[in-house]
């Protein structure tokens, strides 16, 4: 008789495999890149696609030749990484600076750590935090959607606001030249991953029901952003943003729902989820009221990546039977 | 329907019951049967029989070795052929006692007739004899002699019995057809052990996919009139039918680390050793055989058998037409608390509760990856552990950090492997280190009590501290 396969117990898995969780993520980003497509045409798919090739190239090819290790590349983290730092960067971007960009976010914050799992901070935020302060110009003049506008290369929202405020204007008066409707429909200038509030919220959604994610982290920031603006908007609303404006600008959606939620990066219990999204939302609205740079939720999100080792020290799952 | 369930983790795995149609077969008499010496927890049983005696069915053969340890007897009537160390289901060589099998005349006073008898006895002393006399042990899985679980330590009170019938495990189906074909014993075996333990009231958990047993078991305590038992629908969740996660979602108690289920004031006995319990006080037969399920996709002969124990393995497979071909793995249990066999020829246990047959696509695991920190593994984990962080430790062997975030509480459900995307062999390490850990707890233990003994002015005669021990 043939011999038995003799091994430990469990002998079934479930089919969730880091693949088949990672094309969830690729699966979830796909309306807000579609929805990139439309509003900034060609150019955004062009960014897109040389980004997410230098991603997978670059992992594929250092993990093959520098490392000698299998590749990675079929877990598709690579594909979102790439997906992640195009939504993060204006159409405009010159492609050899996406490139950089992929460079710094695979080869140095995912690979030299160890690769998946390894790193402590979100590769595609390292990449996109490493442009906007290597190379400003392209990272701060982004590109007004085509046809929507006319088509002129402007400041964003939060950059706008900042600027008038630095010359004195009122946020009450420069705020109204916003809409909310544009800013949940993409109307406004931004990175190509702040065009679509709608279409990144459903991503999010889909993430959950899907139970690849838990909604704790994406919630408690949205909250903390919220709240922290009411209470400086209530105390002077001709100094400080309102909450709804705070939540639609500036990628909060995009980092909330994409970055933020990142496994490896955040912390695995909940209370240590809630602690991190408070940790985000305060940070990113003390970066935009008081800060230098007008946009804080990647600044905030990497500030809080760094904690992650001790959050998951303080904070435990409740055991069974024991206090 | 119904909400209750247990608090912490815990996994969905597609319940796979594919042989919950068949009706309970009869196994025919196998050649030989191979009893082997050691199938409860604790000591093994001493041999009160020699070769080439006669025996009956239900005749005794064996007795306890110790006090938590239990009587075996024979499952067939025939003749001694040996008393030698024999190959289990893992391979390693266990005591069995072999018979060959002439006829089947069963052992005087046994009733092995079908009529119902729900007539209790009065002396609660008696039943618990009865029980003890008859071998039964939990057919759950741990198989801990069922009349030690029914002598609470002084100074501890039972206050339910829980029975047993989630069979929350992937495939099984042997307590589903109990249920339905046997449900009236089942329900008097739950009575006796009510009353055995103060008329305490009893609840029989059933998941609520069984909808038939509940109905079944619901029309069955009506129609026999008892009162303090009734059926709890429970929602699909396995590890439901583990001990302590079952008295969680009925009783909302969670039994401490280390504790017993008295200790919150639960007994728990599964639906075979109600089955069992029934046998032994109202029939004065001995628990020497037991229903199993045989099943998986691949085998196209799907049965729920009763078989007497010690029937070998490779028997019950062949009366079924052989082994399927692309069957890689055969499982003594379920699929996920069950063992892989490697030995066909090894006889059956009184626990043995299945034999399940997985095909290479089924059972395979892909190659561990990296650890992608998702926190699935404790999401999962019914005893709130963290089985990412216990799998650090045990690969740095850092038993203090290991007993420090409580490995010893580890059920090994499988829970965390199986959800696991990255299939890091999680229980695989945990195992190994839960069992370093208890060990060193245990050596820590002896070593105070080593301590307090010699501190003591006078001495104590060792021998009955050893029996004291048991
Ligand atoms: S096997 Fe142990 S560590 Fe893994 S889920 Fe079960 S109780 Fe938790
Ligand atoms: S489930 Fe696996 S990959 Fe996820 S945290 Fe646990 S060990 Fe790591």
């Amino acid at each position: 008789m043939s011999k038995l396969l003799v091994s430990p117990s469990p002998h079934i898995h479930s089919k969730d495999s880091t693949r088949s969780l990672m094309l969830d993520v690729v699966i979830a980003l796909i309306p807000a890149a579609i929805c990139s497509f439309v509003f900034y045409g060609w150019r955004e798919v062009l960014l897109m696609a040389v980004s997410v090739a230098s991603c997978v190239l670059l992992e594929w090819a250092v993990t093959r030749f520098m490392l000698k290790k299998p590749s990675t590349i079929g877990d598709f983290s690579a594909v979102i990484t790439g997906m992640l730092l195009a939504l993060n960067l204006p159409y405009t971007t010159p492609l050899w600076v996406v490139v950089t960009g992929a460079v710094v976010a695979i080869g140095v914050a995912k690979l030299t750590f160890g690769g998946i799992g390894q790193n402590i901070w979100n590769p595609a935020l390292v990449g996109r935090v490493f442009l906007l302060v290597s190379f400003p110009t392209y990272m701060t003049t982004w590109g007004a959607p085509a046809g929507v506008v006319d088509a002129v290369s402007g400041p964003t929202p939060l950059g706008a606001i900042q600027e008038g405020l630095l010359s004195g204007a009122s946020v009450q008066d420069l705020t109204a030249a916003y809409n909310y409707k544009d800013l949940l429909f993409a109307n406004l200038g931004g990175s190509a991953g702040e065009a679509c509030a709608l279409a990144l919220l459903a991503g999010f959604v889909y993430l959950c029901i899907r139970k690849v994610i838990k909604p704790w982290i994406t919630l408690s920031i949205f909250a903390t952003v919220a709240l922290t603006a009411l209470i400086f908007w209530g105390i002077n609303p001709d100094r400080f943003t309102g909450p709804l404006f705070n939540l639609l600008t500036g990628g909060l959606i995009l980092g909330a729902c994409f970055m933020a939620t990142d496994y490896v990066t955040s912390p695995m219990s909940l209370w240590g989820g809630v602690v991190f999204g408070v940790g985000i939302g305060f940070l990113t609205m003390m970066i935009r009221y008081f800060g230098s740079y007008p946009e804080g939720v990647s600044f905030a999100i990497l500030i809080m990546n760094s904690v992650v080792p001790l959050l998951n020290m303080w904070f435990h799952q409740k055991k069974f039977g024991r206090k | 329907m119904s909400k209750h369930t247990f608090s912490i983790g815990g996994v969905h795995p597609h319940d796979s019951k594919i042989s919950r149609e068949c009706a309970i077969e009869q196994l025919p008499l196998p050649p030989s049967v191979y009893l082997q010496l050691s199938q409860h927890i604790g000591a093994p049983a001493k041999p009160i029989v020699a070769v080439g005696d006669k025996v009956k069915v239900g005749q005794p053969i064996a007795e306890p070795g110790g006090f938590v340890s239990a009587f075996i007897h024979s499952s067939v009537s025939g003749t001694v052929k040996s008393i030698a160390p024999r190959p289990d289901l893992a391979g390693n060589p266990q005591m069995c006692i072999e018979i060959a099998v002439e006829g089947d005349e069963w052992a005087d006073g046994i009733d092995t007739s079908d009529t119902l008898v729900t007539d209790l006895p009065e002396d609660n002393k008696a039943i618990i004899e009865k029980i003890r006399l008859a071998g039964v042990v939990g057919l759950g899985g741990a198989t801990f002699p069922t009349h030690v679980k029914l002598s609470p330590p002084p100074g501890s009170k039972c206050e339910m019995i829980i029975i047993n019938g989630c069979e929350c495990e992937p495939y099984l189906t042997s307590d589903f057809r109990v249920l339905l074909e046997k449900g009236e014993q089942v329900v008097v075996g739950a009575a006796i052990l009510s009353k055995v333990m103060g008329g305490v009231p009893c609840t029989i958990a059933i998941e609520v996919n069984k909808p038939e047993a509940i109905a079944h078991i619901n029309e069955v305590i009506a129609r026999l009139g008892y009162a303090g038992i009734s059926v709890m629908p429970m929602k699909m969740r396995y590890p439901q039918g583990s001990e302590k996660q079952l008295i969680d979602a009925v009783m909302h108690r969670q039994v401490g680390s280390g504790a017993l289920p008295i200790s919150v004031g639960a007994v728990v006995q599964n639906v075979g050793t109600a089955l069992a319990v029934y046998d032994a006080v109202q029939k004065n037969k001995p628990l020497i055989d037991n229903v199993l399920s045989v099943t998986g996709e691949c085998f196209p002969r799907q049965a729920n058998i009763r078989f007497r124990v010690g029937t070998p393995i490779s028997y019950i497979i062949d009366c079924l037409g052989g082994m399927p071909a692309d069957a890689v793995k055969v499982i003594s249990g379920g699929p996920m608390m069950g063992r892989a066999i490697s030995n066909l020829d090894a006889a059956t246990l009184k626990g043995t509760s299945a034999i399940l047959f997985l095909t290479e696509k089924q059972t395979r695991r892909a190659p561990e990856g990296n650890c992608i920190r998702c926190g699935k593994c404790a999401d999962a984990c019914p005893m709130g552990l963290e089985p990412f962080l216990l799998i650090r430790h045990a690969r740095l062997g850092n038993l203090e950090a290991l007993e420090q975030n409580a490995v010893q509480d580890c059920i090994e459900c499988g829970c965390c492997l199986y959800s696991c995307p990255a299939r890091i062999p999680l229980l695989d390490h945990i195992r190994q280190a839960k069992g370093a850990v208890l060990g060193a707890i245990r050596a820590r233990a002896a070593a105070a009590k080593a301590a307090t003994e010699a501190a003591k002015p006078a001495p104590v005669i060792p021998s009955a501290v050893e029996e004291s021990k048991k």
